[in-house]
C-alpha cells in the first residue's frame, strides 16, 4: 500500500511537470492546467486513503469550506484584480505550509516515539519562517493592490535594522530549538517574529514595484511547500515546491530586468511611488492638442499601426473599445499589432490577459524583442496609458532612474500618438521627451472617452 | 540521514527541471503560469489532510483543519482561475470574415 501511495505521488509530480511544460504554448496551455489538476486530484485521493487518517470530520469540513471559497473567488474576480487574487492565494498556500509544520511539531511533541531528528526541527523552523512571511507579506501586498492600504512606501527610521534584528532573532531561536526541541514557546515566538518580518518587509515597497513582490512571494510559497515536504518526508511536496520556487524566481528576475531595478533595491530601496500616475511636476513646455478627428485623418493615411498599451488602459477600462478600434482599422486593410512591454500591467503577463479578455487574438500580441525592430517601418505608434516604457531617456540620459531600462522603440515610428490625461511624468519621475517630439500627436483626455470618440469618427467617415 | 539526503537530491534536481520547463513559457502566458504554479504549491494540502485527520491532540487537529481550508482555497481557486484565463486565449476564426 505504501509503495502504491508513493508511486501515485510520483505520478502526480510527473503530471505537474508535464502540465507546466504544456504552458509553453497557448494552444496546449489549457490542457496543461487540466493535467496539473489531475495530478493534484490523484495526490489528494491517495492521501485520503492513508492509514494515518482516523477521522474524516475535519477533513470534509475543510475541503467543503475551502472549495466553496476558492470556487467563488475564482468565478467573481475581475481580470484587472488578478494580481491581488494571486497574492491572496499565495498567502493561503504559505499559511497552510506553516500550519502543517506547526501541527507536525505539536504531534511529535506529544508522541515521544516519533522523536525529533535534527533535520526535522530545522525544516520545521524554515517551513514556519517562510510560510508565515509568505502569508503576512501576501496579505499586505493584497491590501496595497486592492487599495485597502496606500500604495506608497511606508518607511520608518530603523526599519532595515529592525528587519535584520528580527531575522537574527529567528535564527538564534531556531538554533536553540534544534538543540532542545521541547522548548515549545520558541516555535510560537518564531512564528510571531516571522509574521512581523512579512509585514515590515512588504510595507516599504511601492505600488509600482508590486509585480516583483508578487513574483517573489510566489517563489516563497513554493519554497515553503518544499520545506514542509522535508518535515513530513514527502517527495511530491518537495518536487512541486521546487518547481514553483524556480518559477517564481524566474519571473522575479524578468520583472526586475524589465523595470531596470535590482532585487536588492526593490526590497530595500523604498523608492517606488504610489500607484496614481501623473503626480510628477507638470512641465511648462507647450504641445499641440490634437482631437479624435485629427487622429482619424492620420489613420486614414497609415498602413501599419502598432498599439502600445499600458496599465492606464486597464485603469480607464478602455480595453474593449480599443479592440473595437483595432478591428475597424484591420477591416480597412491595415496591419494592426500590439506591442507588450513586460511590465505593462501589475503582474507578469497581466496585459496579455486583459487584452485576451477583450477578445484580442493572441497572435497579434507581440513581445518587446519580437516587435522592436519593426517600429522604424511603422506609420503610427499608438500609445495608451503607458509612459516610462516608451521614454527615450532610458537610452541616453545616464543620470535618469530609467537609464538602461529596455523600452519599446515607439519613437522610431513615423508618427506617434499618445492618449494621456496630462504631460506628467511616469512612476520613475522622469519627464518624457517623446511628448514634445514634433512627430508626436498628444491626444489629451480619458483613454476610454478618447478612443470611443475615435471609434465614432471612424464609423462616420 | 539517508532519506533526508535523497530528498535533498530530489529538491535540487527538481529546481533544475523547474528552470528548464519554466524558461520555455512565453511572457504571453506568465499570469496563468503564476496562478497555475501557485495552485501547484497548494500541494501542502496533502500534509494538511493528514494533520487534520490524525487523532493527535485538539490543537494540532484544529491547526490541520485551518490548513486544509487554506490549502483548498489555494488549490481550487488557483486552478479554476487559471482555467478561466486560459479559456480566453483564443485564436479568432478569420475564415468567417
Amino acid at each position: 500500500m505504501e509503495t502504491l501511495t508513493y508511486l501515485i505521488y510520483l505520478l502526480s509530480a510527473v503530471l505537474f511537470i508535464l502540465g507546466l511544460k504544456q504552458l509553453s504554448s497557448p494552444k496546449t496551455a489549457r490542457r496543461g492546467n487540466m493535467l496539473a489538476m489531475l495530478g493534484m486530484l490523484l495526490a489528494i485521493a491517495m492521501t485520503l486513503l492513508d492509514k494515518q487518517i482516523l477521522d474524516y470530520t475535519y477533513i470534509i469540513i475543510g475541503l467543503v469550506v475551502g472549495s466553496g471559497i476558492g470556487l467563488i473567488a475564482a468565478r467573481v474576480v475581475q481580470m484587472t484584480a488578478m494580481p491581488q487574487m494571486v497574492a491572496l492565494f499565495n498567502g493561503f498556500g504559505g499559511g497552510a505550509s506553516t500550519l502543517v509544520a506547526y501541527s507536525e511539531y505539536l504531534s511529535r511533541l506529544q508522541d515521544p516515539a516519533l522523536g525529533f531528528e535534527l533535520n526535522v526541527t530545522i525544516t520545521i523552523v524554515l517551513s514556519v519562517l517562510i510560510g508565515t512571511v509568505t502569508f503576512t507579506g501576501s496579505l499586505i501586498a493584497f491590501a496595497k493592490l486592492q487599495g485597502l492600504m496606500k500604495g506608497a512606501p511606508i518607511v520608518f527610521p530603523g526599519q532595515q535594522f529592525l528587519n535584520a534584528v528580527l531575522i537574527v532573532a529567528v535564527i538564534v531561536l531556531g538554533v536553540m530549538l534544534a538543540m532542545d526541541p521541547s522548548l515549545e514557546m520558541f516555535l510560537l515566538v518564531i512564528l510571531i517574529l516571522s509574521a512581523i518580518i512579512g509585514v515590515t518587509s512588504v510595507i516599504p515597497i511601492g505600488g509600482a514595484d508590486m509585480p516583483v513582490v508578487i513574483s517573489l512571494l510566489n517563489s516563497y510559497s513554493g519554497l515553503a511547500a518544499a520545506m514542509t515536504g522535508f518535515v513530513i518526508s514527502n517527495n511530491v511536496l518537495i518536487v512541486s515546491g521546487a518547481l514553483v520556487g524556480a518559477s517564481g524566481l524566474i519571473l522575479t528576475n524578468i520583472m526586475c530586468k524589465a523595470m531596470n531595478r535590482s532585487l536588492f533595491s526593490v526590497l530595500f530601496g523604498a523608492v517606488g511611488t504610489d500607484d496614481s500616475t501623473g503626480t510628477g511636476g507638470e512641465e511648462q513646455r507647450t504641445v499641440t492638442r490634437y482631437t479624435a478627428e485629427d487622429a482619424v485623418v492620420m489613420f486614414g493615411n497609415a498602413q501599419s499601426i502598432i498599439i502600445i498599451p499600458g496599465y492606464g488602459l486597464a485603469v480607464a477600462q478602455a480595453q474593449h473599445v480599443l479592440q473595437e478600434m483595432a478591428e475597424i482599422l484591420r477591416k480597412q486593410g491595415k496591419t494592426v499589432r500590439y506591442a507588450i512591454h513586460p511590465v505593462a500591467g501589475r503582474m507578469p503577463g497581466h496585459m496579455n490577459v486583459l487584452l485576451a479578455e477583450a477578445n484580442v487574438d493572441y497572435d497579434l500580441l507581440y513581445e518587446m524583442d519580437d516587435i522592436n525592430d519593426d517600429f522604424q517601418d511603422t506609420d503610427i505608434a499608438f500609445i495608451v496609458g503607458a509612459n516610462d516604457v516608451v521614454n527615450p531617456a532610458a537610452r541616453y540620459k545616464k543620470n535618469s532612474p530609467l537609464y538602461g531600462m529596455p523600452i519599446l522603440n515607439a519613437d522610431q515610428a513615423k508618427t506617434v500618438m499618445i492618449v494621456k490625461r496630462s504631460l506628467g511624468a511616469g512612476f520613475a519621475g522622469e519627464a518624457n521627451e517623446l511628448f514634445f517630439d514634433e512627430k508626436t500627436m498628444m491626444l489629451f483626455g480619458d483613454a476610454k472617452k478618447m478612443i470611443t470618440d475615435i471609434v465614432r469618427v471612424l464609423k462616420e467617415s | 540521514m539517508g532519506e533526508v539526503l535523497v530528498s535533498l537530491y530530489v529538491f535540487v534536481l527538481a529546481i533544475f527541471v523547474g528552470f528548464e520547463v519554466i524558461t520555455k513559457v512565453p511572457p504571453l502566458l506568465h499570469t496563468p503560469l503564476m496562478s497555475g504554479s501557485n495552485a501547484i504549491s497548494g500541494i501542502t494540502i496533502v500534509g494538511s489532510l493528514i494533520a487534520a485527520g490524525a487523532e493527535h491532540s485538539g490543537l494540532s487537529t484544529w491547526l490541520g483543519l485551518v490548513a486544509v481550508i487554506f490549502a483548498t482555497i489555494n488549490v481550487v481557486g488557483g486552478f479554476l482561475v487559471t482555467d478561466r484565463m486560459l479559456e480566453m486565449f483564443k485564436k479568432k476564426d478569420k475564415d468567417g470574415e
